[in-house]
């Protein structure tokens, strides 16, 4: 069964500022998600919060599998991933970084090997494989960061601000990589962008958050 | 001219000086002949101060270690105090550090029955105290620096808090690496604790600095001056790998 999230009247601070004020939401089909807003609208703390890397001040997330509700153990944190603005690739090759994932889940060299050429060579990073990973252009440290929490076959996947420091050219190829996956993936993809007609070109649904609510749902 | 109340012409002064001069560069001579002959003392005394500083660093490094990165991942209460031990511990005065361990390892000192005073065991556990405050106040700024997005990444990539802290640590590897070269360049040149706590005896807890110390207070400066040379060749060695990592550590 795939997994879907739903969360419920989420309230975060920082140092006082309230950043999402009773935020409600299901992601419960697959297909593309985005998620639109101005800068500090709340939209990166909401992918943290539904890939479980912070918890919310209020309110809850759960993740269902069907009707019933799965604990939110180790096994969940592992079927999402999120990937972060700014990567935060690790000082190594761009092989061994894309193979974090699974060789943390203790999976076998020759099977990480695989999937990693193949993840890399899905994001045109395959010919880069032996390179320092901190020796790449933004873009393709965006593009490292795709291939990163693809390997990992995510049933769902949050990206937040995949394009946000990248060149046209750039943009265009992760947007095709994104748009390729949309066919390719039968899951949850959620993705957060301040680029209004970026949200249009890539969204199943879209979404637009104000004042720490998800406002607008347009199908 | 004036000298040592007598008074003396520019000629006398500058035949002291070219004597001087030459017995300086007699002193060389004869240190290059010692180095380059492998002369089998001062191999013994290298090969000794290589290894009591050596397995001072190793053991520092394996409690250091451990300890800097559970005080860095970790919000320990004591975290602050801890830190600012360290540093103050960082500027230890060698002599002092010697002069306690003296004390405790002296026969009538609390350690007495173990016999360790006077031995290379207890130069080591001297250079031990010395070097474990730089490894662990270094290592812990190295895995502090670390860009916290480090933890977010790999935390979003399903890894267990362990998993997490072992990514962190060798990611500030170079920071890690560059403490532990630090801390050997301070106590392989550190004559101050061995010397109280070894003694100096021939062929057995006699090292490079301390025969530089004995040997010039004897006058017998070419076996002080050929262990000088290597000394800081040492150093210049220690302190070359030291850029060379914190240079690969800045890319």
């Amino acid at each position: 069964m795939s997994l879907t999230v739903k969360v419920s009247h989420i309230v975060k601070c920082y140092d006082g500022t309230t950043v999402l004020d009773d935020c409600s939401f299901s992601f419960d089909a697959a297909g593309t998600y985005v998620l639109t807003g101005q800068n500090g609208c709340g939209k990166s703390t909401l992918l943290r919060i539904c890939s479980l890397i912070e918890k919310p001040d209020r309110g809850s997330v759960a993740f269902y599998s069907g009707p019933s509700r799965i604990e939110e153990d180790m096994d969940l944190k592992r079927r999402l991933t999120l990937v972060l603005p700014k990567v935060g690739v690790f000082n190594t090759t761009v092989m061994k970084n894309a193979a974090y994932g699974l060789k943390i889940r203790g999976m076998d060299a020759a099977t990480i090997e695989g999937k990693v050429r193949r993840a890399l060579d899905f994001v045109g990073l395959d010919h880069k494989s032996s390179q320092n990973a901190l020796t790449l252009s933004s873009g393709e440290t965006q593009r490292l960061g795709i291939a990163r929490a693809l390997v990992i076959e995510p049933d769902i996947l949050f990206l937040d601000e995949p394009t946000a420091s990248v060149d046209y050219k750039n943009t265009t190829l992760i947007e095709e990589i994104l748009h390729s996956l949309k066919t390719a993936n039968k899951s949850i993809v959620v993705i957060a962008t301040h680029d209004r007609d970026q949200a249009k070109r890539l969204a199943d649904r879209l979404l637009v958050m104000r004042d720490g609510k998800i406002e607008i749902a347009e199908s | 001219m004036k000298l040592s109340g007598r008074r003396i012409s520019l000629s006398e002064l500058l035949s002291f000086i070219m004597h001087g001069m030459s017995y300086l560069l007699e002193g060389f001579g004869k240190a290059f002949t010692l180095i380059f002959s492998l002369d089998r003392e001062l191999l013994s005394i290298i090969s000794l101060s290589i290894a009591v500083s050596g397995v001072a660093l190793f053991i520092s490094s394996a409690i250091g270690l451990p300890v800097s990165a559970l005080i860095s991942l970790r919000k320990l209460p004591a975290r602050g105090f801890i830190i600012s031990l360290m540093n103050t511990f960082m500027g230890l005065p060698p002599v002092v550090v010697g002069l306690f361990l003296y004390l405790i390892l002296s026969r009538s000192g609390p350690l007495g029955f173990m016999g360790l005073l006077y031995t290379p065991s207890a130069m080591i556990i001297a250079q031990t105290i010395l070097a474990f405050p730089i490894v662990t106040a270094l290592c812990h700024s190295a895995i502090v620096s670390v860009d916290p997005i480090i933890r977010q990444a790999s935390l979003s990539l399903g890894a267990t808090p362990l998993q997490v802290g072992v990514t962190i640590i060798k990611e500030a590897r170079y920071g890690i690496i560059s403490a532990i070269i630090a801390a050997f360049g301070r106590v392989v040149a550190e004559v101050g604790a061995i010397l109280i706590v070894g003694g100096n005896i021939a062929g057995y807890t006699r090292v490079m600095t301390t025969t530089i110390a004995m040997e010039t207070d004897k006058g017998n400066f070419e076996l002080a001056l050929a262990l000088g040379i290597i000394l800081l060749a040492l150093s210049l060695f220690v302190n070359s790998m030291l850029h060379v990592v914190q240079r690969k550590g800045q890319r």
